[in-house]
């Protein structure tokens, strides 16, 4: 019993357990340095650029950056009555700055985002500096209030004070059709521009019947992979794993072909008289070409888990169950549905995930009314270019799925998803 | 137990001219006739691929009979499902459902019959108590040992009270001691509660201890259906003596017979022997002799006395295992308790054996 409380010792004379950590701290540098690669290799192509895309998100430095004097000497008013002189000052002062570098164009731009108006008098006080009209040894407030009535106005030195953080919540906002108004309160666009809410509405509503479609499709087909001789499972699952093999635009465009008014499934439907030759059906361009599409795509990514999942339950757990007396029903539903619900959960979240970010299909066969929000990311990365409202979609699509992570987590248990 | 038998069905369990084949060309189960009676333990004993299981799933309800019937208690049930037959079974390796605990496990066949909660309960009790696993009720079966596995399979087999409970190898996974403690623990509860059980394995201890009858089987058919002692001290053919026990052979052919002796010609030599299923002269036989009915220089008289030279002494402990070149077998084992120990056992030595003719089987030729 003594041997407990003493301490051990290496024929050394070096305490055991010192020794024993100089010898585990070899192999855990060694561990360490051959998880390295990949570790770097994550935080530079993940970590790193949704940090980038966080921070061009919410960025609002530009403006901050351009009138800094003016910014500094509005921090003291209090933004009822028209600022004082030293506000107007180094308004001015700022502005020449800008006007010798040309960049007051983007002043005005960025200005009549924040309130409409700012382009006229912002041109009109361009040309007086440009003239030197202005005569700094006078009451400069008196001067500038002079070049347009707007400078008279205190809404408007409000406006440009309101973009002085340098960061700003305003994409987020739009990309739930809201914005700040001119009391700093968030509110909703008029009925007919909300365009972005219905995308995110359509984009979780495509991803959740996608999911149950898949789960539907893909629940008998693993049963019969896990159940099948090995012969017959192995050409099932290289008819599953195919599309895999596919391009996904060769799946895509063929099924373009296939649903197309003119399409091959229309003609089959026209030939066996199912329906008339001049009412063919739509089936792509709408939300039906996009749901039928993703669930084939999205198809194996259901079926591999689940099949993995039930390659492990022994076939003698359904006998048991049977011959315990329990219909073959029960016996499916009591015993072998619960020991399935892992792989169901990992299948389910994967093509959910999946799904709710998907892109290319949407974007061939989805037409107006099948498009996804991920599809409005592109468009604003590519044609529009404004990549901070991009980002802000992306990352609100990220911060979507994470919730569904936790969700699941508190549901299901992330210990018990199975990939494989 | 056996004194209330006779009052019992003899036929609780009948095979009727059953067969069974799975690709329509080989069978597998050839014209069994088999008889079990109500309360008897009866172990299906064969060699992998003998058909032992196969018996058993078609009993149980996974295997349908190609041809023939089963009668459960006098009712066919070739057309019964397996949930609707009330059988218990223990799987070879549990089976027991790993999402359920110890007491749901037990519960299942109760609920799924909707029993009462209180009576759930009570009889869920009395089965742990039964294979000594009260207070288990709650763990997964994954906290469980091999054995404790083991014995919540066998309790949840019996909980709903069936008329007839299968084992399909339920020991295999266990190692040796435990595996032989489990022997007699399930023969004591077989002794207790009276249960008709059927048992499969392939391993010959199992089957003797633990069995009131022994079906062996071999090639689909069922070579001998006796006792444990029959079966071992009196095999009816070649196949059984072979399987059962150990055994030494020799071929020969018959030279002169009468009622309970018979003279076998051997290669080099001549021995009397107890013909078993051979009819007249001039028959093809093996002739079986049992290790232990082979004795070291017999003082008691016996009409077989030949001389062996040793060629191995293997030491086992509480018997020393002699293999003898005897009359052109090199492979005559003997078994010689190590209580007599003036024996001279050396290699090389030769030594007198006898056996008395009554104990050397002439059965069929291999």
């Amino acid at each position: 019993m003594s041997s407990e409380t003493k301490q051990i010792l290496t024929t050394d004379g070096i305490p055991l357990e010192i020794s024993l950590k100089k010898a585990e701290r070899k192999n855990k540098i060694k561990a360490f340095l051959l998880v390295a690669p990949l570790l770097l290799f994550l935080i530079i192509t993940y970590i790193f650029p949704i940090g980038e895309m966080f921070t061009r998100s919410i960025d609002d430095k530009m403006i901050t950056n351009m009138l800094p004097k003016t910014f500094k000497s509005m921090e003291t008013w209090d933004g009822k009555e028209l600022p004082s002189e030293e506000v107007f000052a180094s308004f001015l002062s700022d502005f020449k700055i800008l006007v010798e570098k040309k960049e007051h164009g983007k002043l005005a731009q960025r200005l009549n985002k924040e309130k409409n108006g700012f382009n006229t008098i912002t041109k009109k006080l361009f040309r007086q500096v440009k003239r030197n009209k202005i005569d700094e040894t006078q009451s400069i407030k008196e001067q500038i209030m002079k070049v347009h009535k707007r400078w008279r106005n205190v809404e408007y030195w409000q406006a440009i004070k309101r973009t002085a953080p340098p960061y700003t919540s305003a994409k987020y906002l739009k990309a739930m059709d809201m914005y700040l108004n001119e009391d700093n309160k968030i509110t909703q666009v008029s009925e007919d521009r909300r365009i972005h809410r219905i995308l995110w509405l359509r984009t979780v509503e495509v991803a959740f019947f996608v999911t149950v479609f898949c789960f539907l499709m893909g629940y008998p087909i693993a049963h019969l992979l896990a159940t099948l001789p090995m012969k017959y499972s192995n050409l099932l699952m290289i008819c599953v794993l195919l599309p895999f093999w596919t391009s996904l635009l060769v799946r895509t465009a063929s099924w373009m072909i296939l649903l197309q008014q003119q399409g091959v499934v229309n003609d089959f439907f026209v030939m066996i008289g199912l329906v008339a030759e001049d009412n063919r059906p739509e089936m792509m361009y709408n939300k039906v070409g996009t749901y039928v599409a993703m669930t084939q795509i999205l198809l194996p990514f259901m079926v591999l888990p689940l099949y993995s999942v039930m390659k492990t339950i022994s076939p003698s757990l359904m006998r048991a169950g049977k011959s315990l007396g329990g219909t073959p029903f029960v016996a499916f539903w009591k015993v072998y549905f619960p020991l399935t619900i892992p792989g169901i959960g990992a299948g389910c979240l994967l093509v959910f995930i999946l799904a709710i970010g998907y892109y290319i299909t949407p974007a061939l066969v989805g037409g107006a009314s099948g498009t996804l929000i991920s599809n409005q990311i592109a468009y604003h990365m590519k044609t529009t270019l404004d990549w901070s409202f991009a980002s802000a979609m992306g990352l609100m699509l990220l911060g979507g799925v994470l919730v569904i992570y936790w969700l699941y987590n508190k549901l299901v248990g992330v210990d018990n998803i199975k990939l494989g | 137990m056996f004194k209330h038998q006779m009052s019992k069905n003899t036929e609780f369990v009948k095979f009727d001219k059953v067969d069974k084949s799975y690709d329509g060309k080989v069978l597998v189960v050839k014209d069994l006739n088999l008889n079990i009676s109500e309360g008897e333990f009866i172990t299906m004993l064969g060699p992998s691929g003998s058909g032992k299981t196969t018996c058993l799933m078609m009993l149980a309800g996974f295997e349908t009979p190609t041809n023939g019937e089963i009668y459960l208690d006098s009712n066919p049930i070739s057309n019964i499902p397996p949930h609707k037959r009330g059988i218990g079974m223990v799987f070879q390796n549990y089976a027991l459902f790993p999402h359920m605990t110890v007491y749901e496990n037990l519960a299942f066949p109760l609920r799924v019959r909707k029993v009462q909660k209180d009576e759930i309960d009570k009889k869920v009790d009395k089965a742990l108590s039964m294979v000594s696993l009260s207070g288990f009720e709650s763990r997964m079966p994954a906290q469980l040992s091999g054995g404790q596995q083991q014995r919540v399979a066998v309790a949840r087999a019996l909980v709903f009270d069936p008329a007839v409970v299968l084992m399909d190898e339920p020991l295999g996974a266990l190692d040796k001691n435990l595996r032989e403690s489990m022997q007699y623990e399930i023969k004591h509860i077989h002794e207790n509660i009276g249960v008709t059980v059927v048992y499969v394995t392939h391993d010959q201890g199992e089957a003797l201890t633990m069995s009131n009858r022994i079906a062996v089987f071999n090639d689909g058919k069922v070579q001998q259906l006796s006792s444990p002692d029959k079966l071992y001290e009196e095999p009816v053919n070649s196949f059984v003596a072979e399987f059962i026990g150990e055994n030494n052979t020799f071929g020969g052919e018959v030279t002169d017979i009468s009622k309970d002796v018979c003279k076998v010609k051997l290669q080099n030599g001549e021995i009397l022997a107890n013909p078993i299923s051979v009819n007249s002269k001039g028959d093809k036989t093996t002739v079986s002799i049992r290790p232990e009915r082979a004795l070291i220089n017999p003082k008691d008289k016996m009409d077989n006395n030949q001389t062996g030279k040793i060629e191995e002494v293997i030491y086992h402990g509480d018997h020393t295992r002699v293999r003898l070149d005897l009359l052109g077998n090199k492979e005559f084992i003997l078994k010689v308790p190590n209580s007599s120990n003036e024996l001279d056992l050396k290699l090389g030595n030769e030594i007198k054996v006898g056996w008395n003719s009554q104990d050397a089987r002439a059965l069929d030729p291999k």
